[in-house]
């Protein structure tokens, strides 16, 4: 039993994990220094740091706010609310990509809207930002909600008997009973949107030194036959990932009993 | 200040809450609300606090309509069954919880909540968090947190039910004691008659959503309005198809007027009260008496015994036995 699962790990992780770490560091630290310092490689982590982080804060201000309107409240179609958030997790990548183009490309009425203003959606960062959002945004909502579930609404009640307004009751009660909860979210969310892909490449257009994110970069410095690019920035991305598994150990034991 | 419900309906579904319900709590009383769970007394306690809305009727505190008013603004201390403690608050911060949204100088809220942590002996624990307070403590700083802002009233759900059974006691007799230094109208929310009994000035008794009785402890023990009161206040047992208590029961020596013929089934001794199980034409009875009496009859199952009501058994208004 143990030795299958080992084998199935090892050839499925370990090995093609190693090989990456050798392949990268094959001829010593310079090269790779060298091809994540180009201007291409600066770009690339600068466009996937701008994308993520902004897909991090949408989600981040609605993941909460759509836990709360799930647990605290009742309204019509709250059941398909609630399934609608599971299906970024369902639909490809790709699927997500071409839906978007099909609302805010630039031949569709929305899509001239905002062409129009000088602020294109798609081929541009906002369709990017869009994508990620989507494809990243069940993680926050599903993290908080069994934490709200949990804590219960009488301690939002006994602060509103001591006349806190919804908004200080939020402040002071429920916030900081989810907090834990939230910066997981925040990390799930972060690492989610660090490593996109499949939607990310249909929006951008793929237009190096402008739409490019790190995962992009990957892809088309592989293709161009410059693999130690490509090796030294999936390096790049495993690096972090290994420090998001690191920060979400250190964040688990911290959350309230 | 005095409380009115008057009218009050509340449904949930299909299930009925409460049936037009009218209460009037008068001021500076202390009133439990008394029933079997289910019965509505929790929900008529949270339309008062306005923590639910009910579906028909008005809610009047100190004689304002607070009907359509938020629970911030009707100024009702709320405590919990499950104290609702802040658990990212110390005991401290807990109760100066409702001073510091009212933006009080901070030497005042200082004062006012290490008075009420003294009231509440807790005055040691100030810097701990609730998780590390017993069941009885963590209420006694609900209890504080709620008096903290001074309210109008003071509403508690059944406010000892999660506590065992010596702790409950003790509560019980120190909530009684902060009534009648504090007397602010206090309404709770027990199943326990015996709870209601020691504790509350006035007893109203709920099931089923209704109000079957309101009475103080010994007008609804001696006077039961129905055979549900009178039950749900004490034991009782069947004599002649009436409810009777069994210590109302005598057992004469020989056949008299109004005397039935019972079986000893089963004889039990309860510390100094002895309880015997009778079977009165083919009917389960029973009756309580004292050890005194029961080693002058020496009852032993298959005996014989003369039953009859005393004179002055309690009976259920309108139904005398």
């Amino acid at each position: 039993m143990r030795g299958i699962v080992f084998v199935y790990l090892a050839f499925l992780l370990v090995i093609p994990l190693s090989l990456i770490l050798y392949r990268t560091f094959e001829h010593g630290v310079g090269p790779v220094w060298r091809s994540l310092t180009t201007h291409q490689a600066l770009h690339a982590i600068q466009i996937t740091l701008f994308v993520s982080l902004w897909a991090v804060a949408l989600n981040a201000v609605f993941g909460i706010t759509a836990a709360i309107l799930i647990v605290r409240h009742d309204f019509r179609g709250k059941r398909i609310f609630n399934a609608l958030i599971d299906l970024p997790l369902a639909v490809s990548p790709v699927v997500v990509g071409l839906a978007l183009i099909l609302v805010y490309g630039r031949l569709t009425p929305v899509g001239r809207f905002f062409d129009d203003l000088g602020h294109p959606i798609i081929f541009a960062l906002p369709g990017m930002v869009l994508a990620t959002a989507f494809v990243s945004l069940p993680l926050m909502v599903r993290e908080v909600m069994p934490v709200l579930q949990e804590i219960g609404v009488e301690q939002e009640q006994a602060a509103w008997t001591l006349g806190a307004s919804a908004r200080q009751t939020f402040k002071r009660i429920t916030f900081p009973s989810i907090r834990w909860a939230a910066a997981y979210g925040v990390v799930l969310t972060l690492a989610r949107s660090l490593g996109e892909f499949g939607a990310v490449a249909v929006v951008s257009g793929r237009i190096v030194d402008k739409t490019q994110t790190i995962t992009l970069f990957v892809q088309e410095r592989y293709e161009n036959f410059d693999a130690q690019s490509a090796y030294a920035a999936s390096f790049f991305l495993a690096a972090i990932a290994v420090l998001v598994l690191l920060m979400m150990n250190l964040l688990r034991p911290k959350e309230p009993d | 200040m005095a409380i009115q419900a008057l009218n009050i309906n509340k449904r949930f579904g299909d299930f009925t809450a409460l049936d037009d319900v009218t209460v009037d709590i008068p001021s500076g009383s202390l009133v439990a609300l008394l029933g079997p769970s289910g019965g509505g007394k929790s929900t008529l306690l949270r339309v008062i606090a306005g923590l639910e809305t009910a579906d028909s009727g008005t809610v009047l505190i100190n004689g304002e309509d607070a009907t359509r008013l938020t629970p911030q603004r009707r100024n009702v201390g709320f405590v919990f069954q499950h104290y609702a403690a802040f658990k990212h608050l110390n005991v401290f911060r807990n109760v100066a919880f409702g001073l510091e949204i009212r933006k009080r100088p901070k030497a005042e809220i200082k004062n006012r909540v290490t008075e009420l942590l003294e009231l509440v002996h807790l005055e040691a624990f100030a810097d701990r968090l609730p998780a590390q307070l017993s069941g009885g403590q963590r209420q006694r700083m609900a209890l504080a947190r709620a008096l903290a802002v001074e309210p109008t009233v003071l509403l508690l759900d059944e406010p000892f039910g999660a506590l065992d059974a010596q702790v409950r006691k003790e509560l019980r007799t120190w909530l009684r004691r902060l009534h009648d230094e504090m007397h602010v109208t206090t309404v709770f929310v027990t199943h326990d008659q015996e709870e209601a009994m020691e504790v509350a000035d006035q007893i109203v008794v709920m099931a089923a959503g209704k109000v079957e009785q309101v009475g103080s402890p010994d007008e609804l023990y001696e006077q039961p309005a129905n055979d549900f009161v009178m039950s749900f206040l004490g034991p009782v047992t069947r004599l002649n198809g009436k409810l009777v208590r069994p210590h109302d029961l005598e057992i004469l020596d020989e056949p008299t007027a109004g005397s039935v013929e019972a079986t000893v089934v089963r004889v039990v001794r309860i510390g100094f009260e002895v309880r015997i199980d009778l079977e009165i034409d083919g009917q389960e009875a029973w009756v309580q008496v004292t050890r005194e009496v029961a080693r002058r009859l020496r009852p032993a199952p298959g005996d014989h015994l003369n039953i009859r009501a005393s004179e002055h058994a309690i009976a259920t208004a309108g139904a005398p036995v």
